[in-house]
């Protein structure tokens, strides 16, 4: 059997770094092939380029045995490579049907797309309705509008980038079944991740990349996660280190959080609380987009609700802006860097006085001081391991994880006695991530208490003591981490957020509810 | 194929060149205009940009002419700055510069025929106050009810323009004046008037509250907390509520000291190189501030340099259709194009252009 797609000699520059250098490997027919590498090792422009998005500088592609040299994406398309983007490109205020629609070359009739929608979705095992809003959706839903609008072009290569960062445990064995039946069926799938242990459950070859080059391949099923992690890394990965102490008194409590109005498309807190205490990290967790900003906002004080919802050390602060929030002792650090946490054109000592003004004394008199500001900003980049060429870089020079260590240092260096972060390791490569993480354990086992808000369940299992799921705005009882399960976390995330494998009746019911209205 | 490509910092560089290539742009294609229209386009630069100062025949006359209409564009230019960086649009200046002169105006000859030092003073306060008062309307009506700044401070100009008619020819009215509409003449009453502070100088009161001000607004923008927020907001609004800045105060702040400056802008005219209310007092200061501030490139320091730049064009433009025969509105044009041009390259300092073939189409 021949191979499907050969990729020889690949390489990509672009201005002060070489992001491809000379890759070759190949995806046999029929074959599930990972493509593994950290953040920044070269995945993104690899696959862009099999996708007709960025043309090599030098080297080949070969699809079915002919030269394969796309010029653009529909291109590609037409040879029969389809891709599942992480960040889908969808229209939130249209339906399913015509977010298919939209992507495709010649769409057929809008009826006759409904009904290939329902058929391919329900072949798959990934039901549908071809009416719904795609605003509606879950991210595990949506997710399945761009499978869909691939499959329907019946792709020889199905190229999937991190399709498990926004679902819940069962959400991915769905997927999972689904693309071992495209597999059963000869279509290849180029698979990309950093998540080794789905890598060894799914994939039949894989291909490490790091800074640009091909560092190994292997058969992931015959290799341990740590071996993989440690090709990918190139040394040894140091996990970081807790020791679970006794927790000491309640210092953040929230009780019947609401959301008083919430924009388009966000998600309405409804009646959340929970209590932190000194010493303990809360993990919460949740596919983005099911209240997290919300959250956050409300502890960071951005949005205000009556006072007695957020109780800081007994005192009721929920009327209480950020910087009254901070002169307490409640920092926080959102998921948005650049923009949010961060001002991008402003300068990292621009950026350090955002937050930390008030509590490293950075004003006198209503006036900056500068040279404080810039010891500060130098203390976090000492302390933190900030990759800058100096302290007086626009923030949107730097990388997202150099960014992100330089964000929670500043937080972290103001002693906080409550410190809320969302997505704290969101696309940071897994060095910065564990010491990101570590810094948040060593926060913790000096007194503070810890709220980490993320989608990445690994890590709020590495480093909580207990865990909460936020779904749809409402939070659930956290529990101990200690002897939790993937499962019984999957299911306080809500399950498979109502989504079931095709053949039952939900999806019949559809199906029948649809063709009498055409009727 | 020509592309732009990010820098990754803004380059520094850039910023103070691209004003210099924006006014070297602007005299080839006003030359080009000018020439379209018949005339010589090197002697309309020349006299536009060089006999203004040193021709020997007109530099006496329109030297000071200089500082006369650079101090009240400055002033305006620094206030309408603080609002511009932080992405709050007062375009309604000139509106906030005639009841900055109505207002102090209005003190001036309620005291006439007094001689107290404290006339002068007084109505350089409520001019100011003026200004304030007319630019709290759109700030008000922003925080309390989201209106759009720029609908309503720009429509209120035109109500201050009434509303300066129906003073010159009602209450402001010089009862000596023989029925003719326009106040008193300030300029024949000592204790209210802002006369020239050195003999063909062109330099008044007007023009060193333009200077101090624009000391005042580098001070604020890089070394106060305000200015620091000012920056933060216009930048990145979600950082600057993460970093606890009350967008109304700020809506506040930045309307009331543009509107305050604009004032100031206007009683220091009244008083001097105008002298009186008229049906006419305004001549677009106003306007023209909003080219100036973004010449300067919203930096009290830059103002402070375009503010000259653009009064020059302005002396040399009339100049220059007082001599060739030019029309005021390719004057204009030529002024238009200065800004079109400006913001036209800022593009280079965040981008830089990139000249070569690249995969993706």
């Amino acid at each position: 059997m021949t191979d499907l797609l050969t990729l020889q000699g690949l390489t990509k520059a672009y201005p002060g770094v070489v992001a491809n250098d000379d890759v070759s490997f190949s995806i046999g027919r029929g074959e599930v092939h990972a493509l593994l590498g950290e953040n920044g090792a070269g995945k993104s422009t690899l696959v862009k380029m099999i996708y007709g998005l960025v043309k090599p500088d030098t080297g080949t592609m070969i699809l079915n045995g002919t030269p394969y040299t796309p010029a653009e994406p529909r291109a590609a398309r037409a040879a029969g490579v389809a891709m599942v983007f992480q960040h889908f490109s969808l229209f939130e205020a249209l339906t399913v049907a015509e977010n298919v629609g939209l992507g495709m070359e010649n769409p057929p009739k809008p009826t006759q797309l409904s009904r290939e929608i329902r058929e391919v979705s329900h072949a798959y095992g990934l039901p549908l309705d071809p009416r719904r809003m795609v605003g509606d959706l879950s991210a595990g839903e949506r997710q399945r509008v761009e499978i869909v609008r691939c499959l329907l072009q019946d792709p020889k290569l199905l190229i999937m980038d991190e399709p498990t960062s926004v679902l819940t445990p069962q959400e991915v064995e769905i997927l999972f079944a689904t693309l071992n039946k495209l597999k059963a069926e000869g279509t290849s799938i180029l698979y990309i991740s950093h998540k080794l242990e789905e890598i060894r459950a799914l994939c039949d070859g894989a291909t490490i990349l790091r800074r640009g080059k091909v560092v190994g391949s292997c058969n992931p099923r015959e290799r341990s996660a740590s071996e993989l992690a440690e090709l990918m890394v190139g040394q040894a990965l140091h996990r970081p280190e807790r020791s679970r102490s006794a927790p000491g008194k309640v210092v953040l409590q929230v009780a019947g959080l609401t959301s008083e109005h919430v924009e388009e498309f966000g998600t309405r807190l409804q009646n959340v609380g929970f209590e932190v205490r000194a010493g303990e990290i809360l993990g919460i967790g949740g596919v983005a987009g099911n209240g997290q900003d919300e959250l956050l906002s409300a502890l960071s004080g951005e949005t205000l609700g009556s006072s007695e919802t957020v109780r800081f050390q007994g005192n009721a602060v929920g009327h209480l802006g950020p910087n009254a929030r901070r002169a307490l002792g409640m920092l926080s650090a959102p998921e948005e860097r650049l923009g949010h946490a961060a001002a991008p054109d402003m300068t990292l000592v621009e950026n350090a006085v955002l937050s930390g003004w008030h509590r490293r004394k950075l004003a006198e008199g209503g006036f900056v001081r500068w040279g404080k500001a810039k010891d500060f900003a130098e203390e976090i980049i000492a302390d933190f391991d900030v990759r800058t060429p100096g302290p007086f870089v626009a923030a949107r020079a730097l990388s997202g994880g150099n960014l992100q260590k330089f964000v929670i240092g500043r937080e972290v260096l103001q002693d906080p006695s409550v410190l809320v972060v969302n997505q704290p390791t969101w696309g940071v490569d897994a060095a910065a991530a564990a010491s990101i993480r570590q810094a948040l354990l060593d926060l913790a086992a000096q007194g503070a208490a810890v709220i980490v808000i993320s989608q990445d369940l690994d890590e709020i299992l590495e480093v909580s003591d207990r865990f909460a799921a936020l779904n749809a705005g409402k939070l659930s009882a956290p529990r101990s981490t200690e002897g939790l399960t993937m499962e019984q976390i999957g299911l306080m995330l809500g399950g498979a957020h109502d989504m079931d494998v095709a053949d039952t009746d939900e999806a019949e019911d559809i199906r029948e509810t649809y063709e009498e209205g055409r009727l | 194929m020509i592309r732009l490509e990010k820098r990754p910092t803004p380059s520094q560089a850039w910023t103070w060149a691209t004003p210099v290539l924006a006014v070297l742009l602007t005299m080839l294609a006003g030359g080009l205009m000018f020439a379209l229209l018949g005339k010589d386009p090197v002697a309309a630069i020349k006299i536009i940009f060089y006999d203004p100062l040193f021709n020997p025949q007109f530099a006496a006359y329109s030297r000071p002419q200089l500082l006369v209409k650079a101090g009240p564009l400055i002033l305006i230019a620094v206030g309408l700055a603080m609002g511009f960086r932080a992405g709050i649009w007062n375009i309604g200046a000139e509106g906030q510069y005639i009841m900055g002169a109505i207002f102090g105006a209005a003190v001036g000859l309620a005291m006439y025929p007094s001689d107290s030092w404290m006339i002068f003073p007084a109505m350089v306060i409520a001019g100011a106050f003026g200004g304030f008062l007319w630019a709290m309307i759109p700030a008000v009506l922003k925080v309390v009810f989201g209106t759009n700044e720029i609908l309503v401070s720009l429509l209120l100009v035109y109500v201050a323009e009434k509303l300066m008619a129906a003073m010159a020819l009602g209450p402001l009215r010089n009862p000596e004046g023989g029925g003719f509409p326009g106040s008193r003449n300030f300029q024949g009453y000592p204790a209210a008037s802002n006369p020239e502070l050195f003999p063909n100088s062109g330099m008044h009161w007007g023009v060193v509250a333009a200077i101090i001000a624009v000391i005042f607004g580098y001070i604020l923008l890089s070394r106060h907390l305000m200015g620091y927020h000012i920056r933060l907001a216009g930048q990145s609004p979600r950082a600057a509520r993460f970093g606890g800045v009350s967008p109304a105060r700020l809506v506040i702040f930045c309307l009331g000291f543009g509107g305050a400056l604009a004032g100031l802008a206007g009683i220091f005219e009244v008083t001097g190189p105008a002298g009186q209310i008229t049906t006419s007092f305004n001549t677009g200061y106003g306007f023209t501030a909003i080219i100036v501030a973004f010449l300067g490139r919203l930096n009290p320091i830059g103002i402070l340099l375009a503010g000259l730049l653009m009064a020059l064009t302005y002396i040399g433009g009339e100049l220059a259709s007082f001599m060739l025969g030019l029309p005021s509105a390719a004057i204009q044009a030529f002024q238009g194009m200065l800004l079109f041009f400006l913001l036209g390259v800022d593009v280079l300092s965040n981008f830089r252009i990139k000249i070569g073939r690249e995969g993706h189409a």
